[in-house]
């Protein structure tokens, strides 16, 4: 799907790959590129005038529009319409409590475990709105993978069977078959040199950096197109967190990452695209614009997002 | 070191010096902490004094008659064979009746019920935990004994597996809330299915707590008295396998040899006693060296 999104004249920063091809087994072209604009602002957001009436294309794997998300009577999100670009890395960032996780939960619809949770408006997922009732969660998740903040591997099993477990659990997979997915699973979370002799071994002996890159090899094993990552590398050392970065900038090549972070270098470091948000009023996340990374770091729309990047702000 | 001597004029060693209120603390702090200590003997010596009286007078009668022949007439020998076998045929049964009732409903309670029915069940849980033993007995007599006029050991069984149910229910609660709920989103955001996630991942990683419950229920069947005296009744004779008739358990054993005027007869429910102790510290301390090891491993 392509899609046009209000933005300034791309600056000589833009990346050159901001229009990657159409990935061929994506599956988004069956009904034919839709065009779709989508407004950057919430509501009590005014964009520089400047910035209107300008626009990039955009090849979106997610296109949220009209999002407010419900905890009983408060609302934690407000209004958010955004897209995120296949195969790349959209960060999203803001101050703490503006909604980022609760955001980002919607988008596999993690949202729906806790009780009072409700969501309305729409998450198409390569032009399929996920909240109709018709999607399965179940299914949905399979395809929308997740890793969290804290790397949570099955404690009662082997490093094979947390990355196995995706598969195994769903009952899909000749035995065969399992021990190539695990092993194509580690390779490209780039852990398989580190974990082949000690496949057998707990999955929660590893450190604490090898176990968020077993989460991720047990996320992709189960051949997701979208994956979400809850502060991935915020319960880490510096050095593990530098290879759960370059493990993203591998990965994007094959897959739609969108990751929280409250580290702004992070942000700046590994995404194509950053979104920021922040918190009105009524204490409710709102989305103050979206942008190439390096527009947004260096040369962003809102005086909200120049605070909040220069450190003057949350 | 040597150079360095108290200096009692300057303002803090001054009030660092003792006074009278201080000593009259640490006196009573003394006292305290030696009547904490005395009570907490208390708690200890009963156990002792059981099993060292327990051993003392059954250690003559635990012995290979009793434990493989089946009573005799009025005091001339014979062992507590049915009792044993008993014990052993309703408790299995039991146990296999009850672990999926207690497991299914803590599953429940933990996973699936909203806040106020699961608060209500724990509730009821909870009270049937503290019923006493003889209302089961009696419940289960109206129910399972009155209608067939038979006392039989499939009512022993069930009035077993009634005390076994909520023990089950309220440890296996308690251990999967220790379930950290990151393993379940982990399950979910695999695409798990919600009912395989509570099997092989939430009821998996707290099998080892689970079983312990189980244990501990199953040590407390084997010690049950009142339930089995309206129900299964006791016997002299080896019951294999009918549960339509009466059954003897060691409880009932002990109960009913203890009141023959009979020494020999006194001296094997001293015996059987014995056993029974030693089955239920077996059980205990088999289950706390598990988690004693899981602790330091």
């Amino acid at each position: 799907m392509t899609l046009q999104i209000d933005a300034p004249p791309p600056p000589e920063a833009a990346p050159p790959e901001a229009v990657p091809p159409e990935a061929p087994e994506s599956g988004a072209s069956e009904s034919g590129p839709a065009l779709v604009t989508t407004y950057l602002r919430g509501p009590d957001v005014q964009l520089a005038p400047a910035a209107r009436g300008e626009r990039r294309e955009v090849d979106a794997a997610v296109v949220v529009s009209g999002l407010n998300v419900y905890y009983g009577s408060f609302r934690a999100i407000r209004d958010i319409g955004l897209s995120i670009r296949r195969h790349a890395v959209t960060a999203i960032i803001g101050p703490s409590g503006c909604g980022k996780s609760t955001f980002l939960r919607t988008l596999n619809r993690m949202h729906e475990l806790t009780p009072t949770a409700r969501v309305e408006g729409s998450v198409l997922l390569d032009g399929i709105d996920i909240m109709a009732p018709d999607v399965d969660p179940v299914q949905l998740r399979r395809v929308v993978g997740m890793v969290f903040q804290r790397p949570n591997p099955f404690p009662t099993m082997s490093i094979h069977d947390n990355v196995a477990a995706g598969l195994r659990l769903t009952g899909r997979v000749a035995k065969a078959e399992l021990d190539a997915v695990v092993e194509r699973s580690l390779r490209r979370a780039a852990l398989w040199d580190e974990v082949k002799d000690k496949l057998r071994a707990n999955g929660t002996s590893l450190s604490g950096g090898q176990q968020q890159r077993l989460c991720i090899a047990r996320a992709l094993a189960v051949d997701p197109e979208v994956i979400l990552m809850d502060e991935p590398a915020s319960a880490l050392d510096p050095v593990a967190t530098l290879r759960i970065e370059q493990l993203m900038a591998e990965l994007r090549a094959s897959y739609t990452i969108v990751i929280v972070t409250h580290n702004m270098q992070q942000a700046a470091r590994v995404s194509d695209e950053t979104a920021f948000f922040t918190m009105g009023e009524d204490r409710a996340g709102y989305l103050v614009e979206q942008g190439p990374t390096s527009q947004i770091f260096t040369n962003p729309k809102h005086q909200l997002t120049e605070d909040y990047v220069s450190g003057r702000f949350g | 070191m040597a150079t360095l001597t108290p200096v009692m004029d300057r303002p803090v060693a001054a009030r660092l010096v003792r006074s009278p209120a201080d000593r009259r603390r640490a006196t009573v702090d003394r006292s305290m902490r030696g009547l904490a200590l005395a009570a907490a003997i208390a708690c200890v010596i009963p156990l002792g004094a059981v099993v060292l009286f327990v051993t003392l007078k059954g250690a003559a009668g635990l012995n290979l008659d009793l434990l493989t022949k089946a009573p005799r007439a009025l005091g001339t020998g014979g062992g507590a064979a049915s009792a044993i076998l008993g014990s052993l045929q309703m408790i299995p049964l039991a146990t296999v009746v009850a672990v999926p009732v207690g497991v299914l409903a803590a599953v429940y309670v933990n996973e699936f019920s909203g806040r106020r029915s699961a608060t209500a069940i724990r509730f009821a849980a909870d009270v049937l935990v503290g019923i006493p033993s003889i209302l089961v007995g009696i419940f289960v007599f109206t129910f399972l004994v009155l209608p067939f006029k038979q006392f039989n050991a499939f009512a022993g069984s069930m009035a077993l597996a009634l005390l076994m149910v909520p023990v089950i229910m309220r440890t296996t609660e308690e251990i999967l809330r220790l379930v950290p709920s990151t393993l379940r989103e982990a399950s979910l955001a695999l695409g798990v299915p919600m009912w395989r996630t509570v099997l092989s991942v939430v009821l998996r990683t707290g099998l080892t707590g689970i079983l312990t419950g189980v244990m501990l229920a199953v040590a407390r069947a084997f010690g049950e008295t009142a339930p089995l005296l309206f129900t299964a009744l006791g016997s002299r004779l080896v019951n294999v396998g009918d549960f339509a008739k009466p059954m003897d358990a060691l409880p009932i054993f002990i109960y009913v040899n203890a009141r023959q005027p009979f020494p020999a007869l006194n001296q094997q429910a001293w015996g059987a006693a014995l056993l029974l102790l030693i089955v239920v510290l077996a059980i205990n301390i088999l289950v706390r060296a598990r988690s004693w090891g899981r602790r330091a491993a």
